[in-house]
């Protein structure tokens, strides 16, 4: 049997999909780990924002642990994080999610990935879901990570999450569909 | 151990199809980068994050009086590409009123609002794959892609199956719509085989007598047994 094709999310999804605004906050206070917002900026190849997108991130706790049966790492997944948010882009292009520096997670070649939140990507305007990573700027680890060694180092710096200077916590990643600094998206 | 070889071209639509006009500013044009699946493409969000409600799965009991329009049942099975059943996952639907407006602030279609109709569901899928709406079937409505611009009616399905791969976001169409060869999003799809599988099909078995018509539309999820082919030891 052949997968079902995809079509775009259309701009009427959010009395369905994000109607719970919940989903923007992946823990609860307890929940272990460096405890951070990322602000996400979605904009078109004009470079204006846009207001009817939705993101998805999908990520380990700060254990390096995802909450799913494929992942048969011997400690269990912190029971104070989900690791899966969901949030529709505002007037802005924007949306914050509250989550946790999201722990190293194995590579499946004896070593292990950089942090990094699995992202995906819905607008109007997009027939499919579009997929990609956010890394974090900084961390000593991107250099061994696998992943972005697939990437031209030209366009790693798109993969990459800044801290804010005036706020520790937060973090702002902006998704550029086309233009000079267009992000990497991969074929999954 | 499932494996997930990527889609058949032709099967998917591509990045930039410019008959949809807003495809055109949002479309990535670059090519994509192929990604070795390892854990983080392996696993994904497994279970409904609201519990589900009793009548999530009815949209024709959501409100105190009933929705006008034609009611139907939707129903069918979540598989794998091998024809097995994706259990217990999380299927959502949105969809306009019989007059083709939907319940949204920025639907500005001069078609009347239901009261009693909001147009959203959830259902999760039973351990056989199993799903079932009871709905209204969505009218046509016009847009603003290209001069009388009408899209057919059809309804919005949002599937996240067992991992981060098999996301997927659809629209289920109906059988014999006279707009679907002027539709630019569902024409997106190179192969007119892979269209037709958006196309639900009329079921009388799925049909309740003096109440509901009934389609059959299955989703098929990415992913397939790593089992040896045949004729292998």
């Amino acid at each position: 049997m052949k997968t079902l094709p995809s079509q775009t999310i259309g701009p009427f999804f959010h009395f369905s999909l994000t109607a719970n605004a919940a989903l923007g906050c992946l823990t609860r206070p307890d929940a272990k780990g460096e405890h951070i917002r990322i602000r996400f900026r979605l904009l078109d190849g004009d470079g204006a924002p846009v207001p009817d997108g939705m993101l998805e991130i999908w990520q380990a706790d700060a254990g390096g642990r995802y909450d799913h049966p494929a992942d048969t790492q011997e400690q269990s997944p912190d029971p104070a994080f989900c690791g899966f948010g969901r949030l529709a882009t505002n007037a802005a292009g924007c949306c914050v999610f509250e989550t946790v520096v999201p722990g190293r997670v194995p590579d499946g070649r004896g070593g292990c990935q950089a942090s990094h939140l699995n992202l995906s990507v819905f607008a109007r305007g997009l027939l499919g879901r579009l997929s990609t990573r956010v890394y974090f700027e900084g961390d000593p680890a991107l250099a061994g990570d696998a992943v972005l060694a697939l990437v031209p180092e030209d366009r790693r710096h798109t993969l990459l999450a800044r801290r804010d200077p005036a706020e520790t916590a937060l973090w702002s990643f902006d998704i550029h569909l086309q233009g000079e600094n267009e992000t990497v998206f991969f074929d999954i | 151990m499932k494996h997930y070889p990527r889609p058949e071209p032709g099967g998917q639509p591509p990045l930039l199809h410019p008959p949809y006009t807003s495809n055109i500013r949002r479309a990535p044009s670059r090519p994509l980068i192929q990604l070795p699946h390892t854990l983080s493409e392996l696993t994904g969000p497994l279970y409904g994050h609201n519990p589900i409600g009793e009548t999530d799965n009815d949209l024709t009991r959501q409100h105190p009086g009933e929705p006008l329009g034609e009611r139907i049942v939707v129903a069918g099975r979540v598989v794998d590409e091998d024809g097995r059943p994706v259990p217990h996952t999380l299927v959502e639907l949105w969809q306009s009123n019989a007059a083709g407006r939907y319940r949204h602030s920025v639907d500005n279609h001069p078609a009347p609002l239901d009261p009693n109709f909001t147009g959203a569901g959830r259902a999760i899928a039973d351990e056989q794959g199993n799903y079932r709406f009871v709905t209204i079937k969505p009218g046509a409505y016009p847009w603003r892609n290209h001069p009388n611009a009408w899209r057919p009616a059809h309804i919005h399905f949002s599937l996240v199956g067992p991992c981060f791969i098999t996301r997927l976001i659809t629209q289920m169409y109906f059988p014999n719509d006279p707009l679907l060869p002027f539709d630019p999003i569902s024409q997106s799809i190179p192969d007119e085989r892979a269209r037709l599988r958006l196309i639900a099909q009329f079921d009388w078995s799925l049909t309740q007598p003096e109440w509901a018509l009934g389609y059959r539309f299955d989703f098929v999820l990415r992913g397939r047994d790593a089992t040896p082919f045949e004729g292998q030891s």
